[in-house]
């Protein structure tokens, strides 16, 4: 028997991707990063900026997610997210322009806890893509 | 009877106009196929969302300490009512639609002396709305620069009703909009978004156990508001393919009328053309007879 499962990554624009060959994934959950193979337990957790990592047959791909929210069941991961880029496809630039941002909201002084430490997530994953 | 001069005028005009509009229905046919694919595309995102929602809310055995966004605020009282329409006219019925479907769901409210806000998205759906219900109003929202439906947009429309619930302007949340059904039929939907409506598919909730990381009301306060903006956007696509189509079938229309109109006017065109030969021709021969 194989230990291969299946991946749904959606924005709400499109259907993001979507893979029947994965053997682990690992997820920046919110409350830390979790790895999931076949035959976990039915979860929902909400993620938090961060690297998705999907060891597939095919190939080992790396993804920069904002936000998102991951239903495993039935052997099928679906991950909704409304920002989610490739890093492969990302440029210098717009890597550059992203951390800007980030760096800035963590910077605003009325930002409440929860926000300033997600706006900090983001910043240190940028960072470590550099 | 209309002079020939006049009559070839009219027939030019209408020329002129059929060719507006069979271009702008070829505008629309373009559109139309790009808006229609995005509605498609979005529809897994806002399903699955559903579902996650059905799931976890099912899970939720206290109702009481349920957010509010699910559970709503206990009463009935104010009623908010989000009017998603087109920024552009010449499209047939389509913002009549949604309009004449809120104004029958305001007036229900209006008989069970509910109280009622309004939040217009779009320009057309205000300038209909603001004549009967100007100081209903509160808000209107306008994306006249953005070409294309997009999230960002939704979830600002999002934010805002968010943001009134929370300052508890409003008890009960419904968003107007068209659904698109093919080219020729858009259903005008009345959709509850605050509280949400969670009954509807109970019947196929198994029995599954999650695993909750963190707990369930954690999630359901994270994911609830990006629910909101979800559907928004969810209405907003299904609202641009919806009005492409609505415009598609409309111009068609127009164009096929001004066509009849121009077989029209060319037959009496002739018909007086040759009416004028005819008196002519009697003139001469009478003026040669009396000779």
């Amino acid at each position: 028997m194989s230990d291969e499962f299946k991946i749904e990554i959606v924005n709400p624009e499109k259907s993001f991707l979507s893979k029947e060959d994965v053997n682990e994934v690992v997820v920046p959950a919110f409350e830390g990063e979790m790895g999931i193979l076949k035959d976990h337990i039915s979860i929902i957790s909400f993620l938090k900026p961060g690297i998705i990592t999907i060891q597939a047959k095919s190939g080992e791909e790396k993804y920069y997610v904002e936000d998102g929210i991951i239903e495993f069941k039935n052997n099928t991961l679906s991950i909704l997210t409304s920002y989610i880029l490739n890093l492969k496809d990302i440029e210098k630039n717009k890597l550059q322009e992203l951390l800007k941002n980030a760096e800035e909201e963590s910077n605003k002084p009325e930002i409440s806890d929860q926000l300033k430490y997600l706006a900090d997530q983001k910043v240190e994953t940028l960072k470590s893509i550099n | 009877m209309a002079s020939l001069d006049d009559l070839k005028k009219r027939i030019t005009s209408v020329k002129s106009t059929q060719k507006i509009t069979k271009a702008m229905k070829m505008v629309a046919a373009a559109k139309l196929k790009r808006a229609q694919d995005s509605a498609e595309k979005g529809r897994p995102y806002s399903e699955k969302m559903n579902n996650i929602i059905l799931n976890l809310s099912s899970g939720i055995s206290d109702k009481e300490t349920a957010p509010k966004l699910l559970s709503g605020s206990g009463k009935e009282q104010v009623h908010l009512c989000v009017v998603l329409t087109s920024d552009r006219g010449l499209c047939g019925g389509f913002n009549a639609n949604i309009i004449k479907k809120a104004k029958s769901y305001f007036a229900k409210l209006n008989k069970e002396g509910k109280e009622l806000k309004i939040i217009t998205v779009g320009s057309k759906g205000n300038d209909q709305l603001k004549r009967v219900y100007g100081n209903k109003i509160i808000e209107n929202i306008s994306f006249k620069n953005s070409k294309n439906a997009n999230y960002f947009d939704a979830e600002k429309v999002g934010k805002i009703i968010i943001e009134k619930f929370e300052k508890e302007e409003f008890d009960i949340c419904t968003i107007f909009y068209n659904q698109f059904k093919n080219v020729i039929t858009q259903i005008p939907q009345a959709q509850q978004i605050i509280p949400l409506n969670t009954k509807s598919d109970d019947q196929n909730n198994s029995e599954d156990n999650y695993e909750f990381e963190p707990d369930e009301d954690e999630i359901l306060g994270n994911l609830l508001p990006k629910n909101i903006s979800t559907q928004i956007f969810k209405a907003m696509l299904e609202n641009s393919a919806s009005e492409q189509g609505a415009r598609m079938s409309a111009m068609d229309n127009a164009t096929r009328n001004a066509g009849e109109m121009v077989d029209k006017l060319t037959i009496e065109y002739n018909r007086s053309r040759q009416a004028a030969i005819t008196k002519e021709l009697i003139e001469i021969i009478s003026g040669a007879e009396s000779l």
